[in-house]
């Protein structure tokens, strides 16, 4: 983010502060009216996530280290004990690989696919808004609408399997095993949310002024050596921003498996949230449930912070 | 969106090409409006036709029972109302703060300003997993689990609240900062300036705004589940997922049903205005 000062009036009127005040001057000059101003306004943001966010966050982290007994309501302190049964859960290693394939595999196709679409639909032919509007459709469907429609078509005897058997092809069950379920739920999830960044990408291939290509081609480069050496770079800034918005997202992502496979079959679409949801709801271990919350947390913020260090580095602009 | 630069390298090639982009696109297509169609005419299908095989789009026979029954088994009018009610109150309420407080951080000059914009925008980061446990217990201990307050006060002041700060303030940064200068020297206040000169402007960045805080409250799935119990307080995506009967038996049409009255009229407000819709997110300033 750039942080562009624009001089407000305020700071310039602002008085001179400390002993040597002439005494005459009010109080509340022009910029401490101002300030108050600013503090008022931004007051219900500020507030709200005070109270609806850094507080429930730290009562995450003392929860985490106490034990809760939900019939009784004591809370016991454990110190590290949640911790130490992280460690030892027998489930936790397969929830965090369900939680990267999952994660992983949606960031990769999302801005794959976004993009392929982006350059496909960011030329003039017959029909264009229309695609656009096809391909971006789906983000304005309720996503447990979305998921649920896809429950049924990807039944055994549903449609998708209904449409293979006219081509002669006899498809799997997808929700029943682990590989094809995982399959699933990244593809619904995909083509729900790519349309998002097929917009910003398309935004961004817009604002690529039209004489670099202009330039590129009398300089005689192939189609391909333009797109990876002028539009890749000066559009990194956006990919770079919505990469780490579709991590984030599909990190956080309960509602489409709660619905499609309930984190199954076994625990082969348990990612991350979903179990930190039965930890916490379903079997009512708030310790143990805030534990996993709270890895969840630190994965968000380790991301985040990776993708402001590697923006530095590779990003080939910034404004 | 506008096409109006010749942004694409290539020229428009033979007619083989042209055929062979059409093709690709139709395909590519599919997934994402197959199950849209297929959710809306399988709806008006007797039960025993939605695993027909072959599939098919259409009924021999359509019926609209599956909407009456939808409105039979749950209290499904007044679960609609509280969805758009909640949004509709989030999304005003959310559009008031993020304007104000963009604003304040893009323009007015306080101590610590950029420190506390950290300290919002780390209401960005965190996961609403992550606050839900305190969160539930913070509303019980304040006697509203079960209402919905929770569901009203967290989204129109938290995360997507915070993306929509982030909004506006990108917005008003690239705002003239002459404009304000004019109407100070006309005796405007600070109020009277983001009321009267700089709200009006922004209403690209605020129809953004509205947009994403609309969908992310319609769409809100945990914090119902975890809130709510009485079906008379559910919001749409937690009903649809509670159309099973008593013993267990599947009502898949009056699910399609509901479903398809949850999606059509957001779908119908998306295509009536989707120049707007896609234009303003593609300007909203989350291009990095």
């Amino acid at each position: 983010m750039s942080d562009t000062r624009h001089a407000t009036r305020g700071a310039s009127t602002d008085a001179p502060r400390g002993r040597g005040a002439p005494r005459r001057r009010p109080f509340w000059t022009l910029g401490r009216t101002d300030a108050l101003t600013g503090y008022l306004f931004i007051a219900p943001q500020l507030l709200g996530v005070i109270v609806f966010v850094l507080f429930p966050v730290g009562l995450a982290i003392w929860y985490s280290l106490n034990e809760w007994n939900i019939f009784t309501g004591d809370m016991t302190f454990v110190g590290g004990a949640n911790y130490e049964a992280a460690l030892n859960d027998p489930q936790l290693p397969s929830v965090l690989g369900a939680t990267a394939v999952f994660s992983g595999g949606v960031v990769v196709l999302n801005i794959a696919l976004g993009l392929v679409l982006a350059v496909m639909l960011n030329r003039r032919f017959k029909g264009v808004t229309l695609f656009r509007t096809l391909f971006f459709s789906p983000v304005v469907v309720s996503v447990v609408a979305w998921t649920l429609v896809w429950g049924f078509l990807l039944q055994d005897n549903g449609g998708i399997n209904g449409a293979l058997a006219q081509i002669g092809v006899d498809g799997p069950n997808w929700l029943q095993s682990g590989p094809t379920a995982m399959i699933a739920v990244t593809f619904t999830q995909v083509v729900r949310s790519v349309g998002i960044n097929m917009v910003l990408f398309l935004a961004a291939l817009q604002g690529v002024p039209g004489e670099l290509y202009e330039a590129a081609r009398l300089d005689g480069a192939s189609s391909r050596k333009v797109f990876t050496r002028i539009t890749l770079p000066l559009i990194s800034p956006t990919l770079m921003l919505t990469a780490v918005i579709t991590i984030v997202g599909a990190l956080q992502s309960f509602a489409q498996i709660a619905v499609l496979t309930e984190g199954g079959p076994g625990l082969s679409t348990t990612v991350l949230v979903f179990y930190v949801f039965q930890q916490a709801f379903s079997f009512n271990d708030i310790g143990y449930g805030s534990t996993l919350a709270l890895m969840l947390l630190t994965f968000v913020m380790v991301l985040t912070i990776l993708q402001w260090q590697l923006r530095r580095k590779w990003v080939f602009y910034e404004d | 969106m506008r096409t109006d630069q010749p942004a694409a390298p290539s020229k428009a090639g033979p007619v083989l090409r042209r055929i062979a982009l059409y093709v690709a696109l139709i395909v590519m297509a599919l997934p994402f409006v197959v199950p849209t169609l297929w959710m809306i005419t399988s709806s008006f299908k007797p039960l025993n036709e939605i695993f027909a095989s072959p599939p098919s789009f259409f009924s021999d026979a359509p019926t609209a029972a599956a909407y009456a029954e939808a409105f039979d088994f749950q209290p499904f009018a007044r679960q609609y109302f509280n969805s758009v009610y909640i949004a509709l109150l989030v999304t005003a309420t959310t559009m008031v703060v993020s304007a104000l407080a963009g604003y304040a951080f893009a323009r007015i000059r306080f101590p610590g300003r950029n420190l506390l914009f950290i300290v919002v925008l780390i209401g960005l980061l965190v996961p609403s997993e992550v606050t839900i446990v305190p969160l539930f217990q913070m509303f019980k201990q304040a006697g509203l689990v079960n209402t919905h307050w929770p569901l009203i006060l967290v989204t129109a002041l938290a995360a997507p609240c915070v993306l929509a700060t982030f909004i506006m303030r990108q917005f008003f940064i690239a705002l003239p900062v002459e404009l304000e200068e004019a109407a100070r020297l006309d005796g405007l206040g600070r109020f009277g300036i983001w009321w009267r000169i700089c709200v009006p402007l922004a209403k690209p960045a605020l129809s953004a705004v509205a947009i994403l805080t609309f969908l992310a409250s319609w769409n809100l799935y945990l914090e119902p589940t975890v809130y709510l119990t009485s079906p008379e307080l559910f919001t749409l995506p937690q009903a649809l997922t509670r159309f099973t009967d008593a013993y267990g038996g599947e009502m898949w049409n009056t699910q399609l049903a509901a479903a398809t009255m949850t999606v059509v009229p957001v779908l119908v407000v998306f295509l009536i205005a989707q120049r707007q819709f896609v234009e303003s997110l593609a300007h909203s300033g989350l291009k990095g």
